[in-house]
This record gives structure tokens, C-alpha cells and sequence, in this order.
């Protein structure tokens, strides 16, 4: 006997829910008459936010996802409006972008790059995102600009700062707000000359992935152009915990400089060692021993307590800069949520109101006219200072802060200073520069 | 031959943590039979016992400095722990500064309490079940341990510095007869490595010359003769959870000045705490403290950066290859003994 499932009901809804199905928007084949993926159609336009909200940088990405969900509130009228109020460009009106409401979604990169490509794709293919932005690795910022631009969305990085995001790895799809390893060391180099003079030994312990190795290539070139000399250059696994038997060779090796080209919890943990260590109490080829953190993030430097006091690194963007655009942003962010922001809070914030208005400028959300109004795009009034985004690479270009550890800090969100505010010229470069030589931003890609 | 010696004392200090985690671990799978894959999460727990007691004795009252102005530009609000309101700021910091070493007083019985708890209120319903079980419940307990402490605590490492009179490094290589200057080294990690020697002979001691060692190990080498006796072993049994739960947690007290705590800290001692014990064999208390001090001392080698010219990586992979290397010279372990794990 045979029995027949079939209900009247049951094909209704199996139609259905076939039909809700084909009705999604899709990404890699093409299902509906859109020009380009995930079109807004309707009332609102959904954006995605890709922030690690666990794991080992989990603060450093919700303070991101804070920024942007405050970007969305200006964005869509409400709050005091922050940098909309000093931003250059005054095409953005409160209304959304282009008259629809910003809404969001967001997912959880973990910091690893199979869960944040998973996590965009899921974001573009399930929930119609149609600009994805966010990160604090440059592991994942350049495999979810890779997915972006395969996909046919826009990705606006936030916190990356290995070369390669707008170097060998860099997509036409793809943007860069956040400064790079070799801008850190164009930065560093004339800071360092003053405090340290020109004859010097640098030892280098150098996180062994991507951001790790260009943070060391560019810190390289900076200090042997003064005449310094690098002595040794040792990879460490990326969560090593313990950095003591990478340290301990430091000592005899004839160097009187250490640069940590180490971030987040390595550099808190290898910059506490070494100082444990009495590597600062020393005295070397005649000078006092001295540590280099390139990179610096407030909430990491936190975690290093005491040990950052002095120690020099660098800056996309610090709360402390006087102008009009950081003290809206630093006011907006602190009344709402208590504390200033960080500085992935502010790339990302900056890179959703870029976005916005581009599109607007644009007129369209069609990933190519972005890409379009976004390439040599020149703006002022967003915290550091006149701002060229390059057509030839996609990366921002503005001043770079120079910051040390602070001797007293009064209050937990000021132990570090801003010692120097680089003028960008001095951070400029070639696009066909060797450090960023290899890659091809390629064509524009609208999905769809 | 400094280098050698500071690879010597960076491998004893990895080595003391090592063999303390796998101490509790040994302890734990020698008396119950349970493999606790949450043990690290015990280490990480002690690890915020020192920043909880850090905190308290920071508890603060709030004075308006109308001279400075906060980030939003209103008067500045100034923390002033009471600790320095009451004994002077020189007197409170560095009574604040000794917070690590007094957090072993709140560790041991937060800790013991901890393990018991996790005995009686999970880990018990696993003791006839498969290893496999027992390794994924205790695994689930570990993250629901850990999201519980990132939920208090954050996700950013947290400063919890040694106190000020044990900060800095001593001249060691002039002890030794080499020049000034040579070979110094963290007070604070001589402070670890003796007091990792403390705790280990500790519990050798007391299961070796007290009447309770003496059954618990009596039940050990058989819980069904032991129980025959009426002697309640399953009541002694879970004591000893709760003194392995306490060593590995004032391991992870003791560890915040070398490694700023975070949430996550535990996952990354487990495996290799885990590797330490299979190389020590199962069960075995003094296969796992030498286990942990040999591969601590080993890892420490291959970190050099002469050993790393000849072999890139090695440093990341050595454990493992020393474990497959004893494993297939001596399939039980340095110590471990025949029947444990071989049914």
C-alpha cells in the first residue's frame, strides 16, 4: 500500500516557502533582474558589520560595533549628528542614504578567517547586506575583502594594518581607511632619530602572519635609513603566551633596541616580559635600552599597565586631537556610551558615514558607482585632518599619530600621549612601491 | 653558555605551570578516572581570583578635581583607593601592589569549593561513562566557565603586576660566577619556580605521611578493596577534586604577573598540559612533574635562535614530536604504569 502525503495544506506551504526562497537574495548566480547584488528595493538598506564579539580582541570589536551602530543613529537623524556636523562633504541629510532607513546585522568573526567569511557571506547571502565593514586582523580583512569581491558587495576594512590589505592583496571592491605598517614606520623613523640618535641596534620580535611580517619589513626600512642596524629578526607564533625564551637572546645579542612588531595580547604579554626582564634597567653599546611598539590600540596598551610608560609606537586616531571632527565624534560616542572611543571605533564609524556618502554622491548603491565616487575621493572635518582616498590602491591617506606611553596618566583612558601628528606627505608613497608591489585591484565587481 | 642557562631557568618556569596543571590533571584521572578537559578553565579561574582580590583592594571612593577636566570636558572625577585614604598613598599602593601573592588566600578556598562543586554537581553523573563523554562534558564546562568570566571580566588582557619589592630582575650570572650584566632574570619567575616546588612537595607530602594520603592512594591502586574496608573513598576522592582544583588554581594565581589574565588563558595551557601527562603516563603523579619540567626545559630550546636556523618552526611542533618520540619508545609514558588507560 502506498501512502500519499500530499495535503492541500502541505503543498501551499511547500510552494511557499520554495517561492520565499527563490524570492532571496543570492550571491555567485544570479536569480532575479537586479543589476547589481543585494539592490535595496524597499523602505531600508541593510549594512553588515563583521566584528570579532568573541575571542581574544572581543573589546576591540564591540567597541567597533558601538561606533557603528552610532554611525547608523547619525546616519538616520537621531543623536547630535557627530562628524555628519563636521565632515567636509554635506550630502548626508539624516534621512538614511538616499532616503531609505539604515538598518544593520551583524556577525562574529572570532578573529579567525574561515568564521568572518562565513559570517559575511551569511550577512550578504541571508540578510541583504549590501556593505560590509569591520575586523580588527589583517588575516581576515583581506579573506573577507577577497569573499566582498567575489561576491560584488563593498567592503570598508576596519582595523588592518598589514601592508598587503592595499598592497599585494588589495580588490577594487575593497577599502582602506586605517594607516599601514609602512606608514607606522615613515611615522616612527624622524621620532626615533631625536630620541635615539642614529646609531643604534635593533632587535626585532615579529608576530609570524601577515600584519606581522610587513610591520617588520616597513620598521626595517625606517630605522636602517637612519643608520641603525638590525641586528636579528625572530618570528613568534601568533597567542604564544609566554615570550620569555624569545626574549632571553635579546639580552646578549649586542642589541639596545627591541621592536615588538606584536599586537593585541601578544604585545601586552611580550612587551610585560621584557620589561620583567630588566631589559629597559639596561645599559647597551654605551645607550639605555629601549622597546618599540609600532602599533599601538588603547585597550590593548590597558592590558600592558605600567610597562607601556615611554615606549614608543603609533596611531591611526586618538581621542586627544583637538580638531572639530574628533571632538564631535569623542563627544557624540562618550555621552552615549561613557568612555572615549578606541581607534577601530573610529575607522569603522568613519567608514560607514564614508560609505553612506559615497553612495549618495553616487546616487546609486551599485558597488561600481561606489567604488566610483569612493576612488580619489578628498575630504576634510573627519579627525585627521585633509584625507585623499587613492584610486590606485584604495587606501587612505591623512596624518599619523606618533604616541608614547604616558609617565602619569590622570585617568584609564589616557596612558598615551600624542607625542607628534606626522603630516601625511611624510607617510605618502608610491602606489607601485615595493612593499605594496605584487597585486591588481582588478575590475569592479556588482554581483548579481 | 649564558644562553644555555637562561633557556635552563625559561624551561624550569614554563615547566613549573606545566607540571602544576598536569599535577591537578594526574590527581584528578588517578582518583576518578575522569579525564577533565576543564582543568585549564580551573587554572584560568585562579587567574581572576588575583584580579577579583587586585580589584578589591582597589575598591575606591570618587573626588572631583575641579582643576582638570575629563575626555567631555566636565570636572575630572579622581578614583582614590581607600586603602590609600586610610595608610597614605605610598602605604596603600604598595599594600595594593601585594595583591597577587594574597589572592592565594581567597584562591584556596574559592577553588576547592569551585571543584567541588563541579564533582558533585556534574562531573560525578560521568564516572561509568566513556572517556569520549567525560572529555566533551568537561570541555562544554570549560567555555561555560570562561564566557561566564568574560562576561565579568571582559575579553582584554588585565594588568596584575608582582608586588614591588619582587618586580625587576636580578644579576643571576654573578651568582654563578659570570660578569655583571650577563644573565639577568625576573624575580618574580625564581618567586614562580619556588613556589611551584612548595605546592608539588606539598601534595607529594601529604599523600605520602598523612592517613588520608595513604588511603586515597591505597584507592587509587584499588577502590573496591578500599570500599570493602568501609572506608568511604567516593567522599575522599572528591577532596582530592577539590585539592586539584586548588593546585591549578594557585598556579594561575601566581602566573598573572608573567601572563596578564585573560578569559581564554586556560585553553591555551590544556593541550599541552594534556601532552605533558601522556608523556609523564597517565596516573603517574611524578611522571607528570617531570613531564612538565622536561618539556618545558625542551621548548625552551627550541626557541633558540640557533636551534631555529637549523630547524624553522621547531619551536611550535617540539612538544608534540617529543610526545610521539617517547610514546613510540615507551607507549605508557616516562612513569606510566601497566593497566591504567589499557582495558
Amino acid at each position: 500500500m502506498t501512502t500519499r502525503n500530499f495535503t492541500r495544506r502541505g503543498v501551499m506551504k511547500s510552494t511557499a516557502v520554495t517561492a520565499g526562497g527563490l524570492a532571496l537574495p543570492t550571491i555567485f548566480t544570479g536569480s532575479s533582474a537586479a543589476a547589481f547584488t543585494n539592490e535595496p528595493t524597499g523602505s531600508t538598506v541593510t549594512l553588515g558589520f563583521n566584528v570579532p564579539q568573541t575571542g581574544a580582541y572581543a573589546e576591540e570589536g564591540l567597541d567597533e560595533l558601538r561606533a557603528q551602530q552610532l554611525a547608523v543613529e547619525h546616519l538616520n537623524g537621531e543623536g547630535d549628528g557627530g562628524m555628519l556636523n563636521t565632515f567636509s562633504s554635506k550630502v548626508l541629510d539624516g534621512t538614511g542614504i538616499m532616503g531609505k532607513r539604515v538598518e544593520f546585522v551583524t556577525g562574529d568573526t572570532q578573529t579567525k578567517s574561515d568564521v568572518a567569511r562565513a559570517t559575511a557571506q551569511s550577512m550578504i547571502q541571508k540578510d541583504g547586506a549590501v556593505m560590509i565593514n569591520g575586523g580588527s586582523s589583517s588575516g581576515v580583512a583581506i579573506a573577507v575583502q577577497g569573499l566582498c569581491q567575489e561576491a560584488g558587495v563593498i567592503f570598508m576594512a576596519g582595523l588592518t594594518h598589514s601592508n598587503d590589505t592595499t598592497g599585494k592583496d588589495k580588490k577594487r571592491n575593497g577599502f582602506r581607511h586605517f594607516f599601514n605598517g609602512y606608514m607606522s614606520g615613515a611615522a616612527l623613523g624622524p621620532v626615533l632619530e631625536q630620541a635615539y640618535g642614529n646609531e643604534r641596534r635593533a632587535y626585532h620580535l615579529t608576530a609570524d602572519y601577515t600584519w606581522g611580517w610587513t610591520q617588520e619589513e616597513s620598521m626595517i626600512a625606517a630605522t636602517e635609513a637612519l643608520g641603525w642596524e638590525t641586528v636579528e629578526t625572530v618570528l613568534t607564533p601568533v597567542g604564544a603566551g609566554d615570550f620569555s625564551s624569545y626574549i632571553a637572546p635579546v639580552m646578549n645579542s649586542g642589541a639596545d633596541v627591541l621592536i615588538l612588531n606584536h599586537y593585541g595580547g601578544d604585545m601586552v604579554n611580550s612587551l610585560t616580559q621584557a620589561v620583567q626582564f630588566g631589559l629597559r634597567d639596561r645599559q647597551v653599546n654605551g645607550n639605555n635600552f629601549e622597546i618599540i611598539v609600532p602599533l599601538y590600540s588603547e585597550l590593548m596598551a590597558a592590558g600592558a599597565g605600567e610597562a607601556i610608560k615611554g615606549v614608543y609606537g603609533s596611531m591611526n586616531w586618538n581621542w586627544q586631537l583637538q580638531d572639530e571632527g574628533t571632538a564631535a565624534f569623542t563627544r557624540s560616542f562618550g555621552e552615549k556610551y561613557g568612555f572615549p572611543p578606541s581607534g577601530s571605533a573610529h575607522t569603522c564609524y568613519v567608514q560607514t558615514l564614508l560609505y553612506a556618502d559615497a553612495v549618495t554622491r553616487a546616487g546609486s548603491f551599485n558597488p561600481c558607482a561606489v567604488v566610483e565616487a569612493l576612488e580619489g575621493f578628498e575630504f576634510d572635518g573627519m579627525g585627521n585632518g585633509p584625507t585623499l582616498y587613492r584610486a590606485e590602491d584604495h587606501q587612505c591617506f591623512k596624518d599619523v599619530l606618533v604616541m608614547k606611553g604616558a609617565e602619569n596618566p590622570t585617568t584609564p583612558f589616557d596612558n598615551l600621549e600624542i607625542v607628534e601628528v606626522t603630516p601625511v606627505e611624510q607617510v605618502m608613497y608610491e602606489p607601485d612601491h615595493p612593499m605594496f608591489a605584487g597585486g591588481d585591484l582588478g575590475e569592479c565587481n556588482p554581483g548579481e | 653558555m649564558d644562553a644555555i642557562i637562561l633557556q635552563i631557568l625559561n624551561g624550569l618556569d614554563k615547566g613549573s605551570a606545566y607540571a602544576l596543571i598536569a599535577l591537578g590533571l594526574t590527581l584528578i584521572f588517578g582518583t576518578l578516572g575522569v579525564v577533565n578537559f576543564a582543568h585549564g578553565a580551573l587554572f584560568m579561574i585562579g587567574a581572576f581570583c588575583a584580579v577579583t582580590v587586585q580589584r578589591l583592594m582597589q575598591l575606591s571612593h570618587t573626588e572631583i578635581d575641579e582643576s582638570r577636566t575629563d575626555f567631555l570636558g566636565n570636572p575630572l572625577q579622581v578614583e582614590v583607593p581607600y586603602l590609600e585614604s586610610w595608610f597614605g598613598p605610598e602605604l596603600g599602593q604598595a599594600l595594593i601592589s601585594w595583591s597577587v601573592p594574597l589572592a592565594i588566600l581567597l584562591a584556596i578556598p574559592v577553588m576547592m569549593l569551585v571543584g567541588w562543586i563541579m564533582e558533585r554537581g556534574l562531573i560525578q553523573h560521568f564516572y561509568k561513562r566513556p572517556h569520549a563523554d567525560q572529555i566533551l562534558v568537561t570541555f562544554g564546562l570549560a567555555i561555560v566557565l570562561q564566557e561566564i568570566i568574560r562576561q565579568f571580566y571582559g575579553a582584554n588582557p588585565i594588568p596584575t603586576p608582582a608586588p614591588d619589592a619582587l618586580r625587576g630582575s636580578v644579576d643571576f650570572g654573578v651568582w654563578l660566577g659570570f660578569g655583571p650584566g650577563v644573565i639577568f632574570y625576573p624575580v618574580w619567575r625564581f618567586v614562580y619556580f619556588l613556589f611551584s616546588l612548595l605546592i608539588i612537595g606539598g601534595v607529594f607530602a601529604f599523600l605520602q605521611f598523612t592517613t588520608f594520603g595513604m588511603v586515597v592512594r591505597a584507592g587509587m591502586a584499588d577502590r573496591e578493596t578500599v570500599g570493602l574496608l568501609g572506608i568511604d573513598i567516593d567522599k575522599r576522592f572528591t577532596l582530592m577534586f577539590g585539592i586539584a582544583a586548588a593546585v591549578a588554581g594557585l598556579a594561575g594565581v601566581m602566573y598573572t604577573p608573567i601572563l596578564s589574565p585573560n578569559y581564554h588563558m586556560g585553553m591555551d595551557f590544556l593541550v599541552l598540559s594534556f601532552v605533558v601527562v601522556v608523556v609523564g603516563g597517565m596516573g603517574s603523579l611524578p611522571g607528570a612533574v617531570l613531564s612538565g619540567f622536561l618539556l618545558g626545559i625542551v621548548q625552551s630550546f627550541a626557541s633558540m635562535n640557533e636551534v631555529k636556523a637549523i630547524l624553522p618552526g621547531i619551536d611550535q611542533i617540539i612538544i608534540y614530536l617529543v610526545a610521539i618520540i617517547i610514546l613510540l619508545t615507551r607507549p605508557r609514558g616516562l612513569l606510566g604504569r601497566r593497566g591504567v588507560m589499557e582495558e
